[in-house]
């Protein structure tokens, strides 16, 4: 049911991961402030916008759960989060070690960036307790859809504001004006964020799988039970 | 807001905070992965173990 595609996805990701990670090291040139650190940005940036892009795919799927009461859309919902969470952690972390590199402090609390990601990725770490705490699974893919509606819509109002502040220390590389990136960095920038992006769906799919398959399992193990109990009667 | 104006690392330094930063990526999707296979051989075994029951 979710397989489907998921052995060319697979190697397309591959492909272009590989391509972003050549032209990240021999393609793009040396920022002329931060030097070779900056090499951090074409993993960081890419891995943070496709963990919110996931939050909010999230809550879509949970639209589409409530308005159709299918609890497959639920799982997508699920998933999306459990990966986006995952992206999320490699976000803070590789923030981390390139603000120490750049400022000289792993985490710096008065910039508006930094801790409104800290606050979305705690807002959806929520969503697991509240998830299995609930043991009616319907109820559970209810609450879940709901949960993860409105934490959805929080995650781009909460970027607008960000973006709104006056930031001073976190540096603003795509704008709408195009921002400060040359035409190599964009581009290496653009190769990567499809290469995440790819893997963020692909990853996606071989949860979904996995999980699918798991669900199959019970209840084949369950209507085996319920067989046996028919015939000892 | 003096980390603002600090100078570029050099390069041996700077290379340890990118190979760190990239080795954490590396790591948490394989790790991910690693699960995702041992979850999928576990099913594997299962379904097997199922089918071989049934025979």
């Amino acid at each position: 049911m979710f397989s489907k595609g998921l052995a060319p996805l697979a190697i397309a990701t591959v492909v272009t991961l590989t391509a972003a990670f050549t032209l990240v090291f021999f393609y793009a040139p040396l920022d002329a402030d931060q030097g070779f650190v900056q090499k951090i940005f074409y993993i960081h940036v890419p891995m943070a916008i496709v963990a919110l892009g996931g939050f909010v795919a999230g809550g879509i799927f949970g639209i589409r759960h409530l308005r159709s009461g299918d609890s497959s859309w639920d799982l997508r919902s699920y998933v999306a989060i459990h990966l986006s969470i995952i992206l999320g952690l490699g976000v803070l972390v590789t923030g981390a070690i390139w603000a120490k590199a750049s400022w000289g402090h792993y985490w710096v609390w008065d910039e508006p960036v930094l801790v409104s990601f800290l606050v979305v990725f705690l807002l959806y770490c929520v969503y697991f307790p509240l998830r299995f705490a609930i043991e009616d699974p319907e109820r559970q893919a209810r609450y879940s859809s709901v949960f993860a509606i409105a934490a959805g819509a929080f995650v781009p109002l909460n970027f607008t504001a960000v973006r709104l502040a006056e930031a001073f220390t976190h540096p603003r590389v795509l704008s709408q004006t195009g921002g400060d990136l040359p035409g190599e960095m964009r581009l290496t920038f653009l190769v990567t964020l499809a290469g995440m992006t790819l893997l963020f769906v692909t990853l996606w799919k071989l949860e979904l799988t996995a999980k699918h398959a798991s669900m199959q399992l019970k209840k084949l193990r369950r209507r085996r039970a319920e067989r046996r109990e028919a015939v000892a009667a | 807001m003096t980390w603002l104006a600090a100078p570029a690392l050099p390069l041996d330094e700077a290379g340890k905070y990118v190979a760190a930063a990239y080795v954490v990526f590396l790591a948490l999707i394989l790790i991910y992965v690693a699960i995702m296979a041992a979850k999928l051989v576990r099913i594997d075994r299962e379904l097997t173990q199922l089918a071989e029951e049934d025979e």
